[in-house]
Protein backbone atom coordinates (compact mmCIF):
# COMPACT_ATOMS: atom_id res chain seq x y z
CA UNK A 1 0.00 0.00 0.00
CA UNK A 2 1.24 3.51 -0.93
CA UNK A 3 1.86 5.84 1.49
CA UNK A 4 -0.02 8.56 -0.86
CA UNK A 5 -3.18 6.54 -0.96
CA UNK A 6 -3.25 4.83 2.69
CA UNK A 7 -5.24 6.83 5.15
CA UNK A 8 -3.81 8.34 8.20
CA UNK A 9 -5.52 6.10 10.44
CA UNK A 10 -7.76 3.20 9.87
CA UNK A 11 -9.15 1.17 12.38
CA UNK A 12 -11.18 -2.01 11.93
CA UNK A 13 -13.02 -3.55 14.29
CA UNK A 14 -11.05 -2.57 17.13
CA UNK A 15 -12.15 -4.11 20.71
CA UNK A 16 -10.33 -3.38 23.81
CA UNK A 17 -11.48 -5.66 27.14
CA UNK A 18 -9.86 -4.20 30.51
CA UNK A 19 -8.64 -7.56 32.80
CA UNK A 20 -11.39 -6.60 35.30
CA UNK A 21 -14.03 -7.39 31.90
CA UNK A 22 -15.06 -4.03 31.63
CA UNK A 23 -15.16 -3.48 27.44
CA UNK A 24 -14.37 -0.10 26.74
CA UNK A 25 -14.01 -0.38 22.81
CA UNK A 26 -17.09 -2.62 21.12
CA UNK A 27 -15.22 -3.41 17.41
CA UNK A 28 -15.04 0.21 16.31
CA UNK A 29 -14.27 1.23 12.40
CA UNK A 30 -12.86 4.62 11.81
CA UNK A 31 -11.04 6.32 9.11
CA UNK A 32 -9.26 9.10 8.66
CA UNK A 33 -7.97 10.80 5.44
CA UNK A 34 -4.57 12.14 5.15
CA UNK A 35 -4.96 15.98 5.85
CA UNK A 36 -8.02 16.08 7.69
CA UNK A 37 -8.68 17.93 10.77
CA UNK A 38 -10.65 15.47 12.47
CA UNK A 39 -12.62 15.55 16.09
CA UNK A 40 -13.28 12.49 18.66
CA UNK A 41 -16.18 13.25 20.46
CA UNK A 42 -17.75 11.87 23.80
CA UNK A 43 -18.45 11.95 26.79
CA UNK A 44 -16.04 10.91 29.51
CA UNK A 45 -15.53 6.90 29.71
CA UNK A 46 -16.91 6.47 26.18
CA UNK A 47 -13.76 5.10 25.08
CA UNK A 48 -11.87 8.27 23.32
CA UNK A 49 -8.23 7.75 25.61
CA UNK A 50 -8.26 4.20 25.18
CA UNK A 51 -8.31 4.53 21.55
CA UNK A 52 -6.10 6.82 21.48
CA UNK A 53 -3.87 5.01 23.79
CA UNK A 54 -3.83 1.90 21.69
CA UNK A 55 -3.14 3.72 18.36
CA UNK A 56 -0.13 5.07 20.12
CA UNK A 57 0.42 1.66 21.89
CA UNK A 58 0.19 2.40 25.31
CA UNK A 59 -3.03 0.31 25.23
CA UNK A 60 -3.00 -3.07 24.01
CA UNK A 61 -6.10 -4.20 21.56
CA UNK A 62 -8.09 -7.41 22.08
CA UNK A 63 -8.52 -7.49 18.50
CA UNK A 64 -9.04 -5.86 15.32
CA UNK A 65 -6.14 -3.71 13.41
CA UNK A 66 -4.81 -0.47 13.45
CA UNK A 67 -2.67 1.12 10.53
CA UNK A 68 -0.76 4.44 10.63
CA UNK A 69 -0.36 5.68 6.50
CA UNK A 70 -0.86 1.82 5.77
CA UNK A 71 1.32 0.54 8.52
CA UNK A 72 0.05 -1.98 10.98
CA UNK A 73 1.26 -1.24 14.30
CA UNK A 74 2.08 -4.51 15.42
CA UNK A 75 3.72 -6.12 12.42
CA UNK A 76 5.27 -2.63 11.33
CA UNK A 77 5.17 -0.52 14.60
CA UNK A 78 8.54 0.78 14.31
CA UNK A 79 7.62 2.61 10.38
CA UNK A 80 4.14 3.40 12.05
CA UNK A 81 5.56 5.38 15.13
CA UNK A 82 7.55 7.45 13.11
CA UNK A 83 4.41 8.68 11.48
CA UNK A 84 2.48 9.64 14.40
CA UNK A 85 3.06 11.86 17.55
CA UNK A 86 0.70 12.02 20.49
CA UNK A 87 -0.22 14.77 22.83
CA UNK A 88 -1.95 12.78 25.86
CA UNK A 89 -4.22 14.32 28.57
CA UNK A 90 -2.18 13.85 31.57
CA UNK A 91 0.99 15.66 31.99
CA UNK A 92 4.02 12.55 31.15
CA UNK A 93 7.46 14.19 31.20
CA UNK A 94 9.64 14.27 33.62
CA UNK A 95 8.96 17.79 35.79
CA UNK A 96 12.79 18.30 37.05
CA UNK A 97 13.93 18.06 33.16
CA UNK A 98 14.30 21.64 31.34
CA UNK A 99 12.12 21.64 28.23
CA UNK A 100 15.11 22.11 26.10
CA UNK A 101 16.21 18.55 27.13
CA UNK A 102 12.85 17.06 27.03
CA UNK A 103 12.50 18.35 23.32
CA UNK A 104 16.30 16.83 22.44
CA UNK A 105 15.74 13.64 24.16
CA UNK A 106 12.75 13.04 22.60
CA UNK A 107 14.14 13.45 19.07
CA UNK A 108 17.33 10.68 20.45
CA UNK A 109 14.14 8.19 20.39
CA UNK A 110 13.38 8.74 17.31
CA UNK A 111 17.39 8.76 15.96
CA UNK A 112 17.60 12.30 15.23
CA UNK A 113 21.22 13.66 15.42
CA UNK A 114 21.53 15.56 17.85
CA UNK A 115 22.56 18.92 16.08
CA UNK A 116 19.51 18.62 14.20
CA UNK A 117 17.18 17.66 17.14
CA UNK A 118 18.40 20.98 18.96
CA UNK A 119 17.47 23.04 16.08
CA UNK A 120 14.14 21.30 15.99
CA UNK A 121 13.65 22.07 19.67
CA UNK A 122 14.60 25.41 19.56
CA UNK A 123 12.42 25.96 16.26
CA UNK A 124 9.10 24.35 18.09
CA UNK A 125 9.82 26.25 21.41
CA UNK A 126 9.99 29.70 19.75
CA UNK A 127 7.00 28.71 17.72
CA UNK A 128 4.91 27.92 20.96
CA UNK A 129 6.14 30.75 22.91
CA UNK A 130 8.51 28.72 25.47
CA UNK A 131 12.06 29.89 24.26
CA UNK A 132 12.31 32.02 27.03
CA UNK A 133 11.39 28.59 29.44
CA UNK A 134 13.95 26.31 27.64
CA UNK A 135 16.31 26.24 30.45
CA UNK A 136 13.89 26.32 33.60
CA UNK A 137 13.17 22.80 34.79
CA UNK A 138 9.59 22.23 33.55
CA UNK A 139 7.94 21.96 36.97
CA UNK A 140 8.00 25.32 37.19
CA UNK A 141 6.08 26.25 33.75
CA UNK A 142 2.36 27.31 34.21
CA UNK A 143 -0.55 24.35 32.57
CA UNK A 144 -0.74 25.99 29.28
CA UNK A 145 3.06 26.05 29.27
CA UNK A 146 3.24 22.49 29.99
CA UNK A 147 0.27 21.72 27.58
CA UNK A 148 2.22 23.51 24.88
CA UNK A 149 5.79 21.84 25.73
CA UNK A 150 3.68 18.38 25.31
CA UNK A 151 2.66 19.73 21.58
CA UNK A 152 6.48 20.79 20.81
CA UNK A 153 7.30 17.19 21.81
CA UNK A 154 4.79 15.43 20.16
CA UNK A 155 5.97 17.93 16.94
CA UNK A 156 9.57 16.92 17.46
CA UNK A 157 9.94 14.25 14.72
CA UNK A 158 7.84 15.71 12.70
CA UNK A 159 5.18 13.34 12.63
CA UNK A 160 2.73 13.08 9.31
CA UNK A 161 -0.41 12.16 12.21
CA UNK A 162 -0.58 14.10 15.22
CA UNK A 163 -3.02 13.10 17.66
CA UNK A 164 -4.58 15.25 21.02
CA UNK A 165 -6.64 14.18 23.36
CA UNK A 166 -7.67 17.75 25.25
CA UNK A 167 -5.13 19.33 24.33
CA UNK A 168 -6.99 22.64 25.90
CA UNK A 169 -8.43 21.38 29.15
CA UNK A 170 -7.97 24.05 31.64
CA UNK A 171 -6.72 26.41 29.31
CA UNK A 172 -7.45 30.10 29.02
CA UNK A 173 -9.49 31.34 26.45
CA UNK A 174 -6.79 33.58 24.92
CA UNK A 175 -3.97 30.63 25.31
CA UNK A 176 -6.81 28.65 23.63
CA UNK A 177 -7.32 30.73 20.51
CA UNK A 178 -3.50 30.93 20.04
CA UNK A 179 -3.25 26.78 20.10
CA UNK A 180 -6.45 26.39 17.81
CA UNK A 181 -4.19 29.12 15.28
CA UNK A 182 -0.73 27.06 15.74
CA UNK A 183 -3.23 23.60 15.07
CA UNK A 184 -4.34 25.12 12.10
CA UNK A 185 -1.56 26.27 10.89
CA UNK A 186 0.40 23.00 10.82
CA UNK A 187 -2.89 21.09 9.58
CA UNK A 188 -2.28 23.54 6.53
CA UNK A 189 1.54 21.99 6.02
CA UNK A 190 -0.01 19.02 5.56
CA UNK A 191 -0.14 17.27 9.04
CA UNK A 192 -3.47 15.23 9.36
CA UNK A 193 -4.79 15.99 13.47
CA UNK A 194 -6.93 13.64 15.08
CA UNK A 195 -8.44 15.73 18.27
CA UNK A 196 -10.70 14.46 21.34
CA UNK A 197 -12.22 17.37 22.95
CA UNK A 198 -14.90 18.74 25.55
CA UNK A 199 -15.01 21.82 23.75
CA UNK A 200 -17.68 20.82 21.46
CA UNK A 201 -16.99 25.08 19.84
CA UNK A 202 -13.32 23.45 19.77
CA UNK A 203 -14.38 20.84 17.10
CA UNK A 204 -16.90 23.08 15.61
CA UNK A 205 -14.48 25.98 14.86
CA UNK A 206 -11.28 23.59 13.96
CA UNK A 207 -12.43 20.16 12.54
CA UNK A 208 -13.84 19.06 8.94
CA UNK A 209 -14.64 15.25 10.43
CA UNK A 210 -15.98 13.96 13.43
CA UNK A 211 -17.14 10.75 14.89
CA UNK A 212 -18.77 10.76 18.29
CA UNK A 213 -18.28 7.62 20.19
CA UNK A 214 -20.27 6.05 23.36
CA UNK A 215 -20.29 2.93 25.00
CA UNK A 216 -17.42 1.81 23.34
CA UNK A 217 -19.42 2.35 20.25
CA UNK A 218 -19.26 4.92 16.94
CA UNK A 219 -22.80 6.49 16.74
CA UNK A 220 -21.85 8.76 14.46
CA UNK A 221 -18.81 9.45 11.75
CA UNK A 222 -19.50 11.98 9.44
CA UNK A 223 -18.32 15.71 8.44
CA UNK A 224 -18.84 18.67 10.43
CA UNK A 225 -21.01 20.12 8.35
CA UNK A 226 -23.13 17.31 7.65
CA UNK A 227 -23.35 16.66 11.18
CA UNK A 228 -24.62 20.44 12.08
CA UNK A 229 -27.31 20.37 8.86
CA UNK A 230 -29.21 17.36 11.25
CA UNK A 231 -30.18 20.42 13.75
CA UNK A 232 -33.72 20.57 13.39
CA UNK A 233 -33.75 23.86 14.88
CA UNK A 234 -31.31 26.58 16.79
CA UNK A 235 -32.10 28.42 19.83
CA UNK A 236 -30.94 32.03 19.56
CA UNK A 237 -30.78 34.57 22.08
CA UNK A 238 -32.02 38.25 21.47
CA UNK A 239 -30.36 41.09 22.46
CA UNK A 240 -33.11 44.13 22.40
CA UNK A 241 -32.13 48.12 22.14
CA UNK A 242 -34.71 49.14 24.53
CA UNK A 243 -36.52 47.53 27.51
CA UNK A 244 -39.19 45.77 27.32
CA UNK A 245 -42.71 45.99 29.11
CA UNK A 246 -43.60 42.19 28.04
CA UNK A 247 -42.89 39.45 25.52
CA UNK A 248 -43.66 40.35 21.96
CA UNK A 249 -45.82 37.45 19.96
CA UNK A 250 -44.67 36.84 16.69
CA UNK A 251 -47.00 33.95 14.71
CA UNK A 252 -44.61 31.26 14.24
CA UNK A 253 -42.04 31.80 16.20
CA UNK A 254 -41.88 31.01 20.16
CA UNK A 255 -40.53 34.17 22.13
CA UNK A 256 -39.39 34.31 25.87
CA UNK A 257 -38.69 37.07 27.63
CA UNK A 258 -35.34 36.09 29.85
CA UNK A 259 -35.19 40.00 31.26
CA UNK A 260 -36.31 43.33 30.46
CA UNK A 261 -33.64 43.56 27.16
CA UNK A 262 -33.59 39.73 25.91
CA UNK A 263 -35.44 37.86 24.16
CA UNK A 264 -35.33 33.92 23.44
CA UNK A 265 -36.85 32.01 20.31
CA UNK A 266 -36.32 28.88 19.00
CA UNK A 267 -36.31 28.82 14.87
CA UNK A 268 -36.92 25.61 13.09
CA UNK A 269 -34.55 25.15 10.27
CA UNK A 270 -37.63 25.37 7.24
CA UNK A 271 -37.93 28.94 9.20
CA UNK A 272 -36.35 32.75 7.54
CA UNK A 273 -34.92 34.71 10.45
CA UNK A 274 -35.46 37.74 8.06
CA UNK A 275 -39.20 37.05 8.83
CA UNK A 276 -38.37 37.85 12.41
CA UNK A 277 -36.38 40.12 12.67
CA UNK A 278 -39.30 41.93 10.31
CA UNK A 279 -42.07 40.96 12.51
CA UNK A 280 -40.26 42.72 15.36
CA UNK A 281 -39.41 46.04 13.59
CA UNK A 282 -42.81 46.16 12.88
CA UNK A 283 -43.62 45.75 16.75
CA UNK A 284 -40.71 48.68 17.12
CA UNK A 285 -38.47 46.14 18.73
CA UNK A 286 -35.00 47.61 17.79
CA UNK A 287 -32.43 43.92 18.00
CA UNK A 288 -28.94 44.73 18.28
CA UNK A 289 -27.37 41.50 18.72
CA UNK A 290 -28.21 37.86 18.03
CA UNK A 291 -26.13 34.95 19.27
CA UNK A 292 -26.78 30.69 19.55
CA UNK A 293 -28.10 29.89 23.01
CA UNK A 294 -25.60 27.17 23.29
CA UNK A 295 -23.17 25.73 20.61
CA UNK A 296 -24.75 24.13 18.06
CA UNK A 297 -23.23 21.25 18.33
CA UNK A 298 -23.37 20.58 21.98
CA UNK A 299 -27.35 20.13 21.13
CA UNK A 300 -26.25 17.53 18.73
CA UNK A 301 -23.81 16.18 20.47
CA UNK A 302 -26.07 15.14 23.54
CA UNK A 303 -29.21 14.38 21.17
CA UNK A 304 -26.90 12.11 19.58
CA UNK A 305 -26.00 10.52 23.33
CA UNK A 306 -29.10 10.25 24.79
CA UNK A 307 -30.55 8.52 21.74
CA UNK A 308 -27.93 6.00 22.18
CA UNK A 309 -28.77 5.48 26.19
CA UNK A 310 -32.17 4.97 24.95
CA UNK A 311 -31.64 2.83 22.38
CA UNK A 312 -29.45 0.71 25.16
CA UNK A 313 -32.60 1.28 27.74
CA UNK A 314 -34.91 -0.50 25.01
CA UNK A 315 -32.18 -3.14 24.30
CA UNK B 1 14.68 2.01 12.57
CA UNK B 2 18.03 1.65 11.08
CA UNK B 3 21.29 0.85 13.63
CA UNK B 4 22.51 4.02 13.41
CA UNK B 5 18.71 5.38 14.20
CA UNK B 6 18.94 3.09 17.30
CA UNK B 7 22.72 3.75 18.43
CA UNK B 8 21.41 7.34 18.50
CA UNK B 9 18.04 6.48 20.47
CA UNK B 10 20.84 4.29 22.95
CA UNK B 11 23.20 6.76 23.59
CA UNK B 12 20.02 9.28 24.35
CA UNK B 13 18.97 6.97 26.84
CA UNK B 14 22.38 6.56 28.43
CA UNK B 15 23.26 10.56 28.42
CA UNK B 16 20.24 11.05 30.25
CA UNK B 17 20.65 8.44 32.92
CA UNK B 18 24.00 9.92 33.32
CA UNK B 19 22.73 13.07 33.49
CA UNK B 20 20.07 12.83 35.94
CA UNK B 21 22.82 10.75 38.60
CA UNK B 22 25.42 13.52 38.48
CA UNK B 23 22.49 16.58 38.59
CA UNK B 24 21.64 15.08 42.02
CA UNK B 25 25.34 13.75 42.79
CA UNK B 26 24.95 14.77 46.73
CA UNK B 27 21.98 12.23 46.34
CA UNK B 28 23.91 9.93 44.29
CA UNK B 29 27.60 10.08 44.53
CA UNK B 30 28.37 11.32 47.79
CA UNK B 31 26.63 8.99 50.39
CA UNK B 32 28.08 5.80 49.20
CA UNK B 33 31.57 7.40 49.61
CA UNK B 34 31.04 8.36 52.74
CA UNK B 35 29.62 5.14 53.86
CA UNK B 36 32.58 3.62 52.11
CA UNK B 37 35.19 5.48 54.08
CA UNK B 38 32.92 4.76 57.52
CA UNK B 39 33.57 1.41 56.55
CA UNK B 40 37.33 2.10 55.48
CA UNK B 41 37.92 3.70 59.29
CA UNK B 42 35.74 1.89 61.74
CA UNK B 43 36.18 -1.97 59.90
CA UNK B 44 39.77 -1.43 58.54
CA UNK B 45 41.59 0.87 61.05
CA UNK B 46 39.99 1.05 64.44
CA UNK B 47 38.18 -2.89 64.72
CA UNK B 48 40.56 -4.26 61.71
CA UNK B 49 43.93 -3.68 63.66
CA UNK B 50 42.18 -5.82 66.68
CA UNK B 51 41.34 -8.54 64.40
CA UNK B 52 44.51 -8.74 62.90
CA UNK B 53 44.80 -11.73 59.37
CA UNK B 54 41.89 -12.52 57.81
CA UNK B 55 42.74 -15.71 54.55
CA UNK B 56 46.02 -14.49 55.22
CA UNK B 57 46.00 -11.22 54.52
CA UNK B 58 45.58 -7.93 56.71
CA UNK B 59 42.24 -7.46 57.68
CA UNK B 60 41.64 -4.31 55.84
CA UNK B 61 43.10 -5.44 52.43
CA UNK B 62 40.89 -8.54 52.76
CA UNK B 63 37.78 -6.38 53.48
CA UNK B 64 38.63 -3.42 51.00
CA UNK B 65 37.50 -5.79 47.35
CA UNK B 66 34.37 -6.49 49.06
CA UNK B 67 33.33 -3.44 49.83
CA UNK B 68 34.36 -1.75 46.55
CA UNK B 69 32.02 -4.56 45.08
CA UNK B 70 29.24 -3.48 47.76
CA UNK B 71 29.38 0.14 46.11
CA UNK B 72 29.30 -1.54 43.12
CA UNK B 73 26.47 -3.41 43.53
CA UNK B 74 24.23 -1.09 45.03
CA UNK B 75 24.41 2.06 43.18
CA UNK B 76 24.31 -0.13 40.15
CA UNK B 77 20.45 -1.58 41.53
CA UNK B 78 19.03 1.54 42.94
CA UNK B 79 19.97 4.10 40.28
CA UNK B 80 18.15 1.79 37.73
CA UNK B 81 15.60 1.08 40.30
CA UNK B 82 14.95 4.76 41.29
CA UNK B 83 15.26 6.17 37.66
CA UNK B 84 12.85 3.55 36.39
CA UNK B 85 10.33 3.31 39.04
CA UNK B 86 10.44 7.70 38.89
CA UNK B 87 9.57 7.11 34.75
CA UNK B 88 6.97 4.75 35.98
CA UNK B 89 5.56 7.27 38.78
CA UNK B 90 5.86 10.57 36.75
CA UNK B 91 4.57 8.30 33.66
CA UNK B 92 7.58 9.86 30.87
CA UNK B 93 8.41 6.39 30.42
CA UNK B 94 5.35 6.98 27.81
CA UNK B 95 8.24 8.85 25.90
CA UNK B 96 10.08 6.09 24.94
CA UNK B 97 7.17 3.26 24.87
CA UNK B 98 5.40 5.34 21.70
CA UNK B 99 8.80 5.98 20.36
CA UNK B 100 10.34 3.72 17.75
CA UNK B 101 12.85 2.75 20.14
CA UNK B 102 13.26 -0.99 20.36
CA UNK B 103 12.32 -2.32 24.23
CA UNK B 104 16.12 -4.12 23.93
CA UNK B 105 17.59 -0.56 22.99
CA UNK B 106 15.48 0.91 26.15
CA UNK B 107 16.19 -2.10 28.22
CA UNK B 108 20.39 -1.79 27.62
CA UNK B 109 19.94 2.03 27.81
CA UNK B 110 19.07 1.58 31.33
CA UNK B 111 21.40 -1.01 32.33
CA UNK B 112 24.42 1.11 30.67
CA UNK B 113 23.01 4.45 32.58
CA UNK B 114 22.91 2.03 36.16
CA UNK B 115 26.55 0.53 35.14
CA UNK B 116 27.65 4.02 35.01
CA UNK B 117 26.78 5.03 38.06
CA UNK B 118 27.98 1.74 39.77
CA UNK B 119 31.35 1.88 38.05
CA UNK B 120 31.74 5.12 39.04
CA UNK B 121 31.25 4.73 42.58
CA UNK B 122 33.36 1.67 42.59
CA UNK B 123 36.02 3.85 40.91
CA UNK B 124 35.73 6.58 43.49
CA UNK B 125 35.60 3.81 46.43
CA UNK B 126 38.43 1.99 44.75
CA UNK B 127 40.80 5.21 44.55
CA UNK B 128 39.69 5.83 47.96
CA UNK B 129 40.78 2.89 49.34
CA UNK B 130 44.40 3.06 47.93
CA UNK B 131 44.41 5.76 51.15
CA UNK B 132 43.81 2.62 53.68
CA UNK B 133 45.58 -0.16 52.09
CA UNK B 134 47.92 -1.39 50.00
CA UNK B 135 47.45 -3.21 46.47
CA UNK B 136 48.63 -5.16 43.75
CA UNK B 137 46.46 -5.36 41.39
CA UNK B 138 46.66 -9.79 40.96
CA UNK B 139 44.44 -10.12 37.54
CA UNK B 140 43.40 -6.88 35.42
CA UNK B 141 41.27 -9.24 33.26
CA UNK B 142 39.65 -10.99 36.29
CA UNK B 143 39.00 -7.61 38.28
CA UNK B 144 37.09 -5.84 35.37
CA UNK B 145 35.63 -9.12 34.31
CA UNK B 146 33.94 -9.29 36.86
CA UNK B 147 32.76 -6.35 38.32
CA UNK B 148 31.42 -5.48 34.88
CA UNK B 149 29.56 -8.49 35.06
CA UNK B 150 28.36 -7.80 38.50
CA UNK B 151 27.53 -4.51 37.59
CA UNK B 152 25.33 -5.46 34.27
CA UNK B 153 23.49 -8.49 36.27
CA UNK B 154 22.28 -5.69 39.45
CA UNK B 155 21.27 -3.25 36.65
CA UNK B 156 19.31 -5.65 35.05
CA UNK B 157 18.28 -6.86 38.42
CA UNK B 158 17.22 -3.51 39.47
CA UNK B 159 14.89 -2.40 36.17
CA UNK B 160 12.50 -5.43 36.84
CA UNK B 161 12.13 -4.49 40.49
CA UNK B 162 10.96 -1.01 39.02
CA UNK B 163 8.23 -2.97 36.37
CA UNK B 164 6.89 -4.79 39.41
CA UNK B 165 7.18 -1.34 42.03
CA UNK B 166 3.76 -0.06 43.01
CA UNK B 167 5.21 2.58 45.06
CA UNK B 168 8.08 4.10 46.22
CA UNK B 169 8.05 1.82 48.90
CA UNK B 170 8.66 -1.19 46.44
CA UNK B 171 11.84 -0.14 45.48
CA UNK B 172 13.45 0.36 48.61
CA UNK B 173 12.08 -3.36 50.18
CA UNK B 174 14.51 -5.63 48.13
CA UNK B 175 17.61 -3.58 48.76
CA UNK B 176 17.10 -3.54 52.46
CA UNK B 177 15.22 -6.90 53.11
CA UNK B 178 16.94 -9.02 50.32
CA UNK B 179 20.23 -7.11 48.85
CA UNK B 180 22.09 -5.51 51.87
CA UNK B 181 21.41 -9.45 53.95
CA UNK B 182 22.96 -11.55 50.66
CA UNK B 183 25.95 -8.44 50.61
CA UNK B 184 26.51 -8.89 54.34
CA UNK B 185 26.32 -12.58 54.09
CA UNK B 186 28.13 -12.96 51.10
CA UNK B 187 31.93 -13.16 52.49
CA UNK B 188 32.56 -9.37 51.94
CA UNK B 189 33.45 -9.15 55.62
CA UNK B 190 34.47 -12.62 56.43
CA UNK B 191 36.09 -15.69 54.97
CA UNK B 192 32.59 -18.55 54.51
CA UNK B 193 36.13 -21.32 56.02
CA UNK B 194 35.11 -19.33 59.48
CA UNK B 195 31.20 -20.56 59.08
CA UNK B 196 31.68 -24.54 59.39
CA UNK B 197 30.64 -26.92 56.82
CA UNK B 198 27.01 -26.27 57.15
CA UNK B 199 26.59 -22.56 56.95
CA UNK B 200 29.25 -22.56 54.58
CA UNK B 201 27.41 -24.50 51.82
CA UNK B 202 24.43 -22.53 52.70
CA UNK B 203 26.77 -19.46 51.89
CA UNK B 204 27.37 -21.09 48.38
CA UNK B 205 23.68 -20.19 47.32
CA UNK B 206 24.20 -16.58 47.47
CA UNK B 207 25.68 -15.40 44.19
CA UNK B 208 27.58 -12.28 45.72
CA UNK B 209 29.80 -14.69 47.04
CA UNK B 210 30.76 -15.86 43.97
CA UNK B 211 31.10 -12.08 42.41
CA UNK B 212 33.04 -10.58 46.21
CA UNK B 213 35.45 -13.69 45.71
CA UNK B 214 36.37 -12.82 42.18
CA UNK B 215 36.79 -9.69 42.57
CA UNK B 216 39.01 -10.22 45.94
CA UNK B 217 40.74 -13.00 43.72
CA UNK B 218 41.22 -9.94 40.70
CA UNK B 219 42.72 -7.56 43.25
CA UNK B 220 44.64 -9.89 46.20
CA UNK B 221 44.68 -13.04 44.76
CA UNK B 222 42.69 -14.98 47.22
CA UNK B 223 39.06 -16.62 46.83
CA UNK B 224 37.17 -19.45 48.61
CA UNK B 225 35.26 -19.57 45.37
CA UNK B 226 36.50 -21.60 41.96
CA UNK B 227 36.79 -18.42 39.78
CA UNK B 228 35.39 -19.91 36.73
CA UNK B 229 32.58 -20.89 38.54
CA UNK B 230 32.28 -17.63 39.71
CA UNK B 231 32.30 -16.28 36.08
CA UNK B 232 29.80 -18.90 34.89
CA UNK B 233 27.50 -18.21 38.43
CA UNK B 234 27.26 -14.67 37.43
CA UNK B 235 27.42 -14.97 33.64
CA UNK B 236 24.54 -17.12 33.99
CA UNK B 237 22.20 -15.06 35.84
CA UNK B 238 22.98 -12.22 33.92
CA UNK B 239 21.42 -13.72 31.09
CA UNK B 240 18.62 -15.27 32.86
CA UNK B 241 17.48 -11.57 34.35
CA UNK B 242 18.38 -10.24 30.95
CA UNK B 243 15.44 -12.26 29.24
CA UNK B 244 13.34 -11.77 32.25
CA UNK B 245 13.78 -8.35 31.98
CA UNK B 246 13.26 -7.83 28.11
CA UNK B 247 10.20 -10.62 28.43
CA UNK B 248 8.36 -7.68 31.01
CA UNK B 249 9.30 -4.95 28.62
CA UNK B 250 7.91 -6.70 25.80
CA UNK B 251 4.50 -7.61 27.07
CA UNK B 252 4.47 -4.28 28.19
CA UNK B 253 4.18 -5.62 32.06
CA UNK B 254 2.78 -3.21 34.19
CA UNK B 255 3.49 -0.06 31.58
CA UNK B 256 0.98 -0.81 29.10
CA UNK B 257 -3.05 -1.30 30.06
Amino acid sequence: MSQSTAPALQITQLTKEYDDGFVALKGIDLNVAEGDFFALLGPNGAGKSTTIGIICSLVRKTAGSVTIFGHDIDADFSSAKQFIGVVPQEFNFNQFEKPIDILVNQAGYYGIPAKIAAERAEKYLIQLGLWDKAHVPSRTLSGGMKRRLMIARALIHEPRLLVLDEPTAGVDIELRRSMWEFLQAINEQGTTIILTTHYLEEAESLCRNVAIIDHGQIVQNTSIRELISQLSKETFILDTREALSSCPEVEGYPLKQVDTNTLEVDVDKAQSINALFTALTAQAIDVVSMRNKTNRLEELFFDLVAKNLKEKANG
Amino acid sequence: MDNRQKWIAFTTIVRREVHRFMRIWPQTLVPPVITIVLYFVIFGQLIGSRIGEMAGLPYIQFVAPGLIMMSVITNSYSNVVSSFYGSKFQRNIEELLVSPTPNWIILLGYVAGGMSRGLGVGALVTLLSLYFADFSLHSLPVTIGIVLMTSLMFSLAGLINAVFANSFDDISIIPTFVLTPLIYLGGVFYSIDLLGDFWGSVSLINPILYMVNAFRYGMVGITDINIAWSFAMVGMFSALLFFVALNLLEKGSRLRS
